[in-house]
């Protein structure tokens, strides 16, 4: 396979996963918004959706733009903004486009997922900024992406084009989810004392409900919902399809396949990622320090991927010419 | 209006349903306007989906335009197909010929049978190709041959493409959708299928591949999913299963052209390209091409790899070179040409060039090396002013022109705003050269949307049609 179409398949699964994982965390924040002020002495709606907006890195870009924290234009900037490369809008839209350039590498099926997702969206967004009717926009987001990563499944070849895709969805997921737990646990620190138990147990159910996480968490630990317990699930746990631990074994799995040698540098980091999160324990973790694992998680997520992007996306071969053409370039390059 | 009513494909002059068409014509009177409206809607909702689109030019990018599809069939009926295939066959035969022996011996300008001057001195002619032998001594591997009719089994040869014929995707793509909304038509009678289209494009390039390979490894070439044909390019690659291409994806290392993989570096020996030549090398041909692969030049020339169609065809399908056609099939096959030729006037020769002067009210007048439909005068449409302002550029350069008698296009029913009318068309069959020359039973039928229209293109308002070839 080319480099260009394992770099585009890759970018367009990454973007296909974005566009829903904002949705999800939109989701999260709406619910988290609405708990009454009360319950929440001095924190407002606004505070939830700065939150929001720091967990996906969008903060500071809001800032730079606008005075203050407002639902309707905190919610243009994550779903409609084409000024902002993250928004849903421009993830759908890139993702189509990526999908056009490779339309030739996925199934006309999958291509026509990201077609129709583009060519509704317009119809779709209509009054989605508003904090009403944004759900039905954020289910529509989520419905979306699930037709094509169906699509993908049913109607795909697992070839090198099927595993890139896989790829980018894993990268992408870990990345979500280690940003979420990161989020909760720097607001974590600034935490008085008051009240907070509630309000812990409100936030970190909204999130596992926005994860679809929930029917598991209870699966397991049949309580009530505890933050530890909750970290835990999204680091170790082996049947939740975005704790860290599912997906960084998909990495070492996918590019296992992938590779050639099993030493490839990429096969090795991924491997050493995966058996820290199989055989870690949440006590381990707890002793580092929380914030000190998700820090470490996320620079070695981001070596991985760097090893991935120089293994297969990048051809250093240059040309050499000989003979009579060899005179023609010089020729040009004189005259 | 012309006045004279053209002839058209399913009526005939007393407006009695011609026979191969019989079978469509008692479809529509059995079918309800209303299911035909529904499933007018249903295609147009489908191509949209599936994004059989192409980019208009100048637009931001995702502007996209559906080119207009019309439901209503070009149908050929057997025997007139057989003599259309007979004649296409022979005619590329002879224009692959030619292009031999222009590189070669230039045996056809010893004899005198073209001016050397109208093929040496042609801007596509490239000198650079001059003695380099290809696989089968094959040019143009795909070339597309429009053709009109004017006339109860009167087709004429209107133009022939041997550089980067497109629309054959349409040609496939409109046969699935016909299939899809309107299965019964099919099983009511025999029609040729064209599915195949591209397992024999896959073959014909492969059987041209560097000597010696029994499996040589293919690609298509294309400027990148900004061209306006690029749906076409990547649903061919995807067909045959072979890889999309584009120049910075490929490098020349020792004559040999390499694709960039990620399993490091991998031959290629045959690229079907969809670029043209002047941006394919910029060591050779323009040095300011990004699209293209540096050193590809060389690798053709040495032998290591095949290029369809090759450089240097458009010497052969220039509108210069065209009325010289049918004295080519007579030259190297020693046959009568089957196909005519529009009766064509040059404009450099004196006689020719005093006749068309006087009657450039009857005339289409076109520019040798136009395109598209560009830089051209109907005459019996133009306005006064139009025709004196043509008249100034031909004396200015009369060698840039020539000039054809206005043929009166078939028409065929077509949906209209207001109803079923008639609309002219004209055919694009795809003619495949490898180890043998072919011709899918089809084409690409084009219809001038436009009442009164003949032009088809679809950069300026064209629509297609799926185009049946009955098997009896």
């Amino acid at each position: 396979m080319l480099c260009r179409t394992a770099s585009d398949l890759y970018w367009l699964s990454r973007d296909v996963e974005r566009a829903e994982n904002i949705a999800r965390l939109v989701d999260l924040t709406q619910r988290i918004s609405l708990l009454p002020e009360r319950l929440d002495p001095g924190k407002s709606s606004t505070t939830a959706w700065s939150r929001g907006l720091d967990a996906l890195g969008q903060l500071e870009a809001y800032n730079e733009r606008y005075d203050q924290i407002q639902v309707d234009q905190v919610l243009n900037w994550l779903i409609l903004n084409p000024d902002n490369p993250s928004s849903i809008r421009n993830c759908l839209f890139m993702g189509r486009e990526l999908g056009r350039a490779q339309r030739g590498a996925i199934t006309a099926e999958m291509y026509q997922e990201l077609n129709t997702s583009w060519l509704e969206l317009e119809e779709a967004v209509d009054g989605a900024t508003s904090s009403d009717e944004v759900t039905r926009f954020l289910e529509w987001v989520k419905t979306r992406s699930a037709a094509f990563r169906g699509v993908t499944i049913g109607t795909m070849g697992r070839d090198e084009g099927y595993h890139f895709l896989a790829l980018g969805t894993a990268v992408e997921r870990a990345d979500n989810t280690v940003r979420l737990l990161d989020i909760k646990y720097a607001q974590a620190e600034e935490s008085d004392g008051n009240s907070r138990d509630f309000i812990q147990y409100y936030q970190w159910s909204a999130m596992l409900q926005a994860m679809s996480a929930f029917e598991t968490y209870r699966k397991t630990y049949r309580d009530a919902v505890n933050p530890l317990h909750v970290s835990e699930m999204m680091i170790f746990q082996q049947d939740m399809p975005h704790s860290l631990a599912v997906c960084t074994q998909s990495l070492h799995r996918i590019l296992g396949i992938l590779a050639d040698e099993p030493r490839t540098e990429a096969v090795r980091q991924a491997g050493a990622l995966a058996a820290s999160l199989s055989y870690g324990r949440m006590q381990d973790v707890v002793e580092q320090g929380i914030k000190v694992f998700l820090d470490d998680f996320m620079l070695r997520l981001e070596r991985l991927t760097q090893a991935i992007v120089d293994q297969f996306m990048t051809s250093t071969d240059t040309g050499s010419i000989v003979g009579e053409d060899a005179g023609l370039q010089t020729g040009t390059m004189v005259s | 209006m012309s006045e004279s009513p053209s002839f058209d494909e399913m009526y005939d002059a007393q407006g009695k349903v011609r026979d191969h068409y019989a079978c469509f014509a008692e479809w529509m009177h059995d079918t309800r306007d209303a299911r035909i409206a529904q499933k007018r809607k249903q295609a147009e909702i489908s191509f949209h989906r599936v994004g059989i689109t192409f980019a208009v030019y100048g637009e931001e990018s995702g502007g996209e335009r559906l080119i207009p599809f019309d439901i209503a069939p070009r149908i050929i009926p057997a025997g007139e197909w057989k003599v259309l295939e007979a004649g296409l066959i022979q005619r590329v035969r002879a224009l692959n010929m030619f292009l031999h022996d222009i590189y070669h011996e230039r045996r056809i300008l010893e004899y005198g049978v073209i001016p050397e001057s109208m093929v040496l001195r042609n801007a596509q002619y490239r000198p650079q190709m001059v003695g380099i032998d290809l696989p089968n001594e094959i040019y143009a591997h795909i070339a597309g041959i429009d053709i009109v009719r004017a006339g109860e089994g009167e087709y004429y040869v209107l133009e022939d493409n041997l550089r980067v014929p497109s629309g054959v995707s349409y040609m496939l793509e409109n046969r699935k959708m016909m299939m899809r909304l309107f299965p019964e038509l099919f099983a009511a009678q025999a029609v040729a299928p064209v599915e195949h289209y591209p397992a024999l494009l896959l073959e014909t390039l492969q059987s041209v591949g560097p000597d010696g390979l029994d499996a040589p490894v293919v690609a298509v070439m294309t400027p990148g999913s900004y061209n306006s044909a690029y749906f076409e390019h990547a649903f061919l690659a995807q067909q045959m299963g072979v890889e999309l291409v584009e120049g910075p994806d490929l490098f020349v290392r020792d004559q040999t052209v390499y694709m960039r993989t990620t399993r490091g570096p991998r031959r290629v020996h045959v690229i079907y390209r969809r670029i043209d030549d002047d941006f394919l090398d910029p060591n050779v041909f323009r040095a300011d091409s990004v699209l293209g692969v540096p050193g590809l030049f060389s690798a053709v020339a040495a032998g290591r790899v095949t290029l369809a169609n090759t450089f240097g065809t458009g010497v052969a399908d220039d509108k210069s070179i065209y009325p010289y056609v049918p004295e080519m099939i007579r030259f190297y096959l020693s046959e009568d040409p089957i196909l005519l030729n529009v009766p064509t006037y040059r404009l450099r020769m004196e006689d020719d060039r005093r006749y068309v002067l006087e009657h450039l009210d009857e005339l289409v007048v076109k520019e040798a090396q136009g395109a598209g439909g560009y830089g051209m005068l109907i005459g019996p449409t133009a306005s006064k002013s139009e025709i004196e302002a043509f008249r100034q550029q031909i004396l200015a350069e009369p060698e840039r022109y020539i000039a054809q008698p206005t043929l009166s296009l078939s028409t065929c029913p077509t949906f209209v705003e207001s109803g079923v009318a008639p609309r002219h068309v004209d055919l694009r069959p795809y003619v495949l050269s490898g180890s043998e020359t072919m011709v899918v039973p089809g084409g690409l039928t084009r219809v001038a949307l436009r009442e009164g229209s003949l032009v088809v293109n679809s950069s300026q308002g064209g629509g297609t049609k799926d185009t049946w070839v009955l098997e009896s």
